[in-house]
């Protein structure tokens, strides 16, 4: 199995500050990373991610614990011995280098023959669409360019891991999701193990393969895209991407007894743990006549027209808000409106226990 | 900009204390350059204009002496405060922070601080006794004495602009497989060049013109173009005088006029 790991962390801690006043910005982490995967690391500013990927990189050397790389320990390997590069979220490029100069610079310094300097960085050049812009000085170029010679520069060299530290944060939406695809090309033609650092929800659900999300220097959770999204392991998972309805209640038997009245289905292998949360997507929230049996009584308190969404907010019984997504045209068709009574249901399965 | 609120220019006699003191500074300075080009033999009656006193110091040759050796000892002298400083700002704006940093900056400046006068008569008492010891009379003793007074001015620039520098730039070299000389080689080093080659001018700006260390080490016959106008002032003044000290004007304000440009710009 090892020969299929290319990063991995090892009980990692990160302390910054001395003594009572030290802050742990990693908090004891251990993560494997796979070969030729899209790894993001995911989480608010602050939770730790930027640190992680930076003694991945070598900027920073860990308090304790250990940082391995094809199942070599490289913890005391300064960056310019390890063979990863970082694509930083300034950028830093050379500004008193064109750039193809940029793109050549990790090349040279490993000593690599001019000739394969040149073929590579006109082939890296050629990959990123900067042919043309070759003799330019890098301030010469708009952001998505400088983004795109950023991403040449660190590819070149042909890293066993590629380390991108939030390089999409500034850029404007369109040329974000022109550049979300672009990566997403660029680590499957390359092959090369993506490491991704982003606080964007979205970006890390449309391009990775595994997402680990963070918060306070601890990873919480590591799963694919759809695993994270609809089996979330904790409250902060659950409403750190997309959003979710938090129910309180009890649970008993395979139910959920909610504070606000009736109870939910949940999978019946859960063994009884008392206080619970129950979580719920807002898609995963049916709408159906109030006379419907079972259903949970609720009342509708405003609309919210997105396009093609609408967003249905509801009041239950003890006054816990519940919002649904509905599709515009159907919300339409239905007839609901302010005040109006319904009923709900969630759709089978759509239930998440949460632990306190 | 201060368009409403505080503006100086209302304050009352603004524009008559500026006047004043624009005057304080610059009418000694025009009335110099004006008798440069006098054609008598006085430094305070007009006698027409003329080039004769630059004919004249051109042709002088304690003048030429004077002036190759000035350039020698500012030449030398700020290329070695500008080696030393550009070292010393590395050292103390590339490492982490340490016990007595504001100690260290302190002792780098240490020529701005120490009265001149006692830097020139340690010198004095110090090389006297090597002179002895060594038998060497010759310029070391001047360009190294320029050389440490010179430190500080060559080091402020360059500090100034290695602080202005994104450190990211440096990480990213090492993260392409650069070690610490390349890294200083090929992007330390060609970014603080501004920096560097102000420093160095100030350096040379700063040796060019100084008389009061100079005057204490010279041994005799070393006369700088300072010490040598400092001498004929005592036998009786020609516009000579005025016409070394233009040209020196001339050098120091295209020299100074080349600094601010090079720490102006920032890209």
């Amino acid at each position: 199995m090892t020969e299929t790991i290319a990063v991995e962390a090892r009980n990692a801690i990160k302390a910054f500050g001395q003594g009572d006043v030290a802050v742990r910005a990693l908090d004891d982490v251990s993560v494997q990373i796979r070969k030729g995967e899209f790894f993001t690391l995911l989480g608010p500013s602050g939770c730790g991610k930027t640190t992680l990927l930076r003694l991945i990189a070598g900027f920073e050397t860990p308090t304790s614990g250990s940082i391995l790389l094809d199942g070599k320990d490289i913890t005391s390997d300064p960056p310019n011995r390890r063979p990863v590069n970082t694509v930083f979220q300034s950028y830093a490029l050379f500004p008193h280098l064109t750039v193809a100069q940029n793109v050549s610079f990790g090349l040279q310094m490993q000593g690599r023959p001019k000739a394969e300097v040149t073929a590579t960085t006109d082939r890296m050049l050629a990959l990123v669409r900067l042919e043309a812009m070759a003799g330019r000085k890098t301030s010469q170029l708009s952001g998505g360019q400088q983004q795109r010679v950023a991403l040449a520069r660190a590819l070149a060299p042909q890293p066993k891991v590629l380390l991108l530290d939030e390089p999409l944060s500034a850029l404007d939406l369109k040329l974000r999701k022109e550049m979300q695809t672009e990566l997403k090309r660029l680590q499957t033609e390359t092959g090369i193990t993506f490491i991704f650092v982003t606080h964007d929800q979205e970006e890390a659900l449309t391009m990775s393969d595994r997402i680990g999300v963070m918060s306070a220097g601890k990873i919480l959770q590591i799963g694919g895209p759809r695993d994270i999204y609809t089996r979330p392991a904790n409250r902060f998972v659950a409403s750190f991407i997309g959003e979710t309805n938090f129910l309180p209640g009890t649970l008993r038997d395979g139910r959920v007894i909610l504070a606000s009245g009736g109870s939910i289905e949940v999978a019946a292998t859960l063994r009884n743990a008392g206080n619970v949360t129950v979580a719920v997507r807002p898609e995963q929230v049916r709408i159906v006549p109030a006379t419907e049996p079972d259903a949970l009584p609720a009342t509708i308190t405003d609309l919210v027209y997105f396009g093609t969404d609408t967003h249905c907010h509801m009041a239950l019984a003890d006054g816990s808000e519940v919002v649904a997504r509905l599709q515009s045209s159907v919300s339409g068709e239905a007839g609901l409106e302010r005040g109006g009574r319904v009923g709900l249901r969630f759709a089978p399965g759509a239930a998440q226990v949460l632990g306190e | 900009m201060a368009s409403k609120g505080f503006d100086a220019t209302s304050l009352p006699g603004f524009t008559a204390i500026a006047a004043i003191a624009f005057i304080a500074l610059y009418a000694p300075i025009i009335t110099l350059v004006g008798y440069s080009f006098n054609g008598a033999n006085s430094i305070s009656s007009w006698g027409g204009f003329s080039f004769r006193w630059y004919e004249a110091a051109w042709a002088n040759a304690t003048v030429q002496e004077a002036t190759i050796r000035s350039l020698v000892i500012a030449a030398s002298a700020s290329l070695i405060a500008t080696t030393a400083a550009t070292m010393a700002a590395l050292g103390t704006t590339r490492r982490g922070s340490f016990g007595g940093q504001t100690f260290i900056y302190v002792m780098i400046n240490q020529p701005l601080m120490v009265p001149e006068i006692v830097t020139a008569v340690a010198l004095l008492i110090v090389f006297a006794s090597v002179k002895v010891a060594t038998g060497y009379t010759g310029l070391g003793y001047l360009i190294l004495a320029h050389a440490a007074f010179c430190i500080p001015f060559a080091y402020l620039p360059i500090r100034a602009r290695l602080e202005g520098m994104d450190l990211s730039l440096e990480t990213a070299a090492a993260d392409l497989y650069a070690n610490p000389w390349q890294t200083f080689r090929h992007v330390t080093l060609p970014l603080v060049l501004p920096g560097i080659i102000a420093g160095a001018m100030l350096a040379f700006v700063i040796s060019l013109d100084d008389v009061v260390i100079t005057e204490f080490v010279k041994s005799a016959g070393q006369d700088t173009l300072p010490t040598y106008m400092l001498g004929q002032l005592r036998r009786g003044v020609t516009p000579e005088v005025n016409a070394i000290s233009t040209v020196l004007l001339g050098l120091t304000v295209l020299l100074l006029t080349v600094f601010f440009l090079l720490t102006r710009k920032r890209d």
